[in-house]
């Protein structure tokens, strides 16, 4: 049984529907001891950091997901749960849950010809294994919707990259949280395949 | 690098499929979902529902068909035709369309756009314009015309202008059809479609004539569009997803072939 969270932040049905699709339970709460108490995890939405984690906050949810963290509960992060789980994000300066050493920063392009969003389909290559990206072919491609993305800290935390007027990280994991920006309930079969590795993760780096 | 993508429209009409030649003679073809989940088989990088009837009364059919699809298709699809409100586009958005198309009602009132894209964001508020060729005059300067209502009432309004204001009134992408080219498989309106797509910083997705894989080829390279969008070339089985995919990465364009 697979736990999402329900902050205010975007479409969390098409999440559910992705993973009824791989045959896999999953239940919608904004409940912080749903969380604590949850066997998985996925952090999902869309929209901006500063509205996302005041909703975190006055719900109790981002100490909740932390303790969840702590307890080595394998949690799945999507697209703004990719970077708010790091220590701040420039999307209003905003000081975020610091699961991760990083930062959450926009694109910056000079190039014209390079659209902010960056949306579309786009190719994601792994730079380190993980269970969870295991099959991921070169040319594989996965569904992005984005003007931030997260930048962990330290390189070793980066998983997968994506390139859009330079490689920028759309995969980043530390222990038992994986996170990824692009969605991969919108990505296909591919995408599926991730939410379903995801359900039978164990939280390691070997499972 | 983002890949080029290749849109399927599926016109519906009371939850069924239906297939207009310039947006006049229409019959239904079969059901859109049985459909739409073949081309998503088949590596269709998007769908477009375009709602033909546009009629209130049809509102809630139209929500219920959305959560149908959401739970067959996982690709980003959007959903059109007869949105006017705020309301509308959340309702839709909810039920599990990642982006709404708006066209008419925005024509009426411009602040539709605006409204739309700051209730849910304006990566999931596409514009959709339909034009014609016009003489250009000192109201139409760029020579092509809005026109509204399915395409049969033209509007006076300047496309390329129409275009700009779009962007700047918070749409994320534009449809742009071409009234002309629409149904006639003779390709898509180029020159049309560069002129916006060189004009906007958002993406265009080009729309009407779609008639043989050469077409597609030529409006992601000359028209410059991001996107290329077509149907009745896959409806009645001229072509599959996979073969207008593999026609343009062999022609060294970037699309998704891995699915």
């Amino acid at each position: 049984m697979i736990t999402i969270i329900d902050y205010n932040a975007g479409n969390i049905k098409s999440v559910q529907r992705a993973c009824a699709e791989v045959g896999v339970q999953a239940i919608v709460t904004s409940d912080p001891t749903t969380v604590t108490s949850a066997e998985k995890i996925i952090f999902p939405g869309v929209g901006a950091a500063p509205s996302a984690m005041a909703y975190l906050e006055k719900k109790g949810l981002g100490v909740a997901l932390t303790k969840a963290f702590e307890a080595r509960i394998p949690i799945l992060g999507i697209c703004l749960g990719a970077q708010i789980i790091l220590d701040s994000s420039e999307e209003g300066n905003q000081k975020c849950l610091g699961l991760v050493p990083g930062k959450t920063v926009r694109f910056r392009i000079r190039n014209k010809l390079l659209k902010i969003p960056h949306m579309g389909w786009n190719e994601v290559k792994v730079v380190q294994p993980h269970p969870l990206l295991d099959g991921i072919q070169p040319g594989d491609e996965f569904y992005f919707v984005h003007s931030f993305y997260p930048q962990p800290a330290d390189k070793k935390d980066v998983y997968a990259v994506s390139s859009h007027g330079g490689d920028f990280c759309a995969a980043l994991g530390s222990r038992n949280l994986f996170a990824m920006q692009f969605h991969p309930e919108k990505s296909g079969r591919l995408g599926l395949q991730i939410l379903e590795r995801f359900a039978r993760w164990d939280g390691t780096l070997t499972g | 690098m983002l890949s080029k993508r290749l849109v399927v429209c599926l016109d519906v009409r009371g939850g069924k499929l239906a297939k207009s030649i310039k947006f006049v003679d229409t019959k239904d073809i079969g059901d859109p979902i049985a459909k739409a989940r073949q081309y998503y088989e088949d590596g269709v990088d998007e769908l477009v529902f375009y709602d033909i009837t546009a009629s209130r009364e049809n509102r809630d059919i139209m929500i219920n068909f959305v959560e149908e699809v959401a739970r067959q298709i996982f690709i980003p699809f959007s959903v059109g035709g007869g949105i006017r409100s705020v309301e509308d586009a959340t309702r839709l958005r909810n039920a599990g369309a990642e982006k709404v198309n708006v066209n008419t009602a925005a024509v009426k009132r411009k602040e539709l756009i605006s409204e739309i894209a700051r209730a849910i964001g304006s990566q999931s508020t596409i514009l959709s314009m339909d034009i014609r060729r016009v003489e250009p005059t000192q109201e139409m300067p760029s020579g092509y015309e809005m026109v509204v209502n399915g395409g049969v009432t033209p509007t006076g309004i300047d496309g390329l202008w129409w275009a700009k204001t779009g962007e700047e009134l918070g749409a994320g992408e534009l449809v742009i059809n071409s009234i002309d080219a629409d149904g006639t498989k003779d390709g898509y309106e180029l020159n049309l479609t560069r002129m916006i797509a060189d004009s906007v910083g958002i993406p265009v997705i080009a729309s009407g004539g779609a008639g043989k894989p050469e077409h597609l080829y030529d409006v992601l390279t000359e028209g410059h569009a991001d996107a290329a969008l077509v149907a009745s070339i896959v409806h009645y089985g001229e072509y599959t997803c996979r073969s207008l995919k593999e026609h343009l990465h062999n022609r060294g364009i970037k699309v998704r072939l891995n699915y």
